[in-house]
């Protein structure tokens, strides 16, 4: 449990260095330190092929096109970086006093969720459930995959350029 | 659910609050279309962390697991998209301001 609560606040913490960051390219950095803390947890709670595919595709993937989207727009000039840097200090100061707030309401409040358990039907095989429940989706799942392709292959299509 | 399980939902949930708390503010107070981006991702990592330990705490961790795989499945043809979308903007434009989106027709 202490090492659950560790890694919790170590991935908040990571959150609220994203968010408040002055870098897009620390922030993006930050956001795949966040991804890990949750794999992490994903093999503490009991699901590691969720855990793979978080650190593969989340840490891995989506790292790599925010970054290739940063480094394919005009980094800022120094006078920019200043002008920007007081702007969003006024703007994210209020952050943290958000969470620390929200916070210490939810401890006050004590909210006491209470799940349904299916112990009687345990669910435990992924494969079974994808292949066997939940197979339609696959198919749908492939589809958004190919609608993805496209759509990216027609947003970078160089002749659309002229109509816009 | 027993008591600890309880305990352990509990504090993931808190926890799971606060990350959707950062990403929801960055999401409204950004002016930046790249951070936009990172604070629906926040959102959508705090919404998988959940589901997760709904999983873990009622002992379907088989279901959950293949349900964020879709997640994460449709997380990346987002991101794929709202990146090329970025772009294309920032060509548009000449900045990745989200006020300047103002200026778009249609």
């Amino acid at each position: 449990m202490a090492f659950v609560i560790t890694l919790l606040v170590l991935m908040t913490a990571a959150a609220l260095w994203t968010v408040m960051g002055r870098s897009l390219l620390k922030a993006t950095i930050g956001l795949a330190v966040v991804s890990a803390f949750i794999t992490i947890l994903m093999f503490k709670l009991d699901s590691p092929l969720a855990a793979v595919f978080e650190l593969s595709v989340c840490a891995g993937l989506i790292t790599v096109i925010f970054v290739s989207t940063i480094s394919l727009t005009r980094p800022l000039t120094h006078q920019d970086i200043i002008r920007l840097s007081k702007d969003r200090k006024k703007r994210y100061w209020l952050l943290p006093v958000i969470m620390a707030l929200a916070g210490a309401a939810l401890y006050l409040v004590r909210v006491s969720p209470d799940l349904p358990a299916y112990t009687s039907f345990p669910m435990k095989n992924v494969r079974d459930i994808l292949w066997g429940l939940r197979q339609l989706d696959l198919f749908g799942q492939i589809i958004i995959i190919i609608a993805g392709a496209i759509g990216v292959v027609i947003l970078f299509e160089e002749r659309i350029k002229d109509e816009w | 659910m027993s008591g600890e399980n309880l305990q352990l939902f509990s504090v993931i949930g808190f926890f799971v609050l606060m990350m959707s708390l950062a990403g929801l503010y960055c999401l409204v107070v950004t002016r930046s279309l790249i951070r936009a981006i990172i604070g629906l991702e926040l959102l959508i990592k705090a919404v998988t962390l959940l589901i997760i330990a709904v999983g873990y705490v009622t002992g379907r961790t088989g279901l959950t697991q293949s349900l964020v795989i879709t997640v994460i499945v449709i997380e990346v043809v987002v991101m794929a998209m709202a990146g090329g979308l970025t772009l294309r903007i920032y060509k548009h434009n000449g900045s990745l301001d989200v006020r300047l989106l103002k200026r778009l027709k249609g």
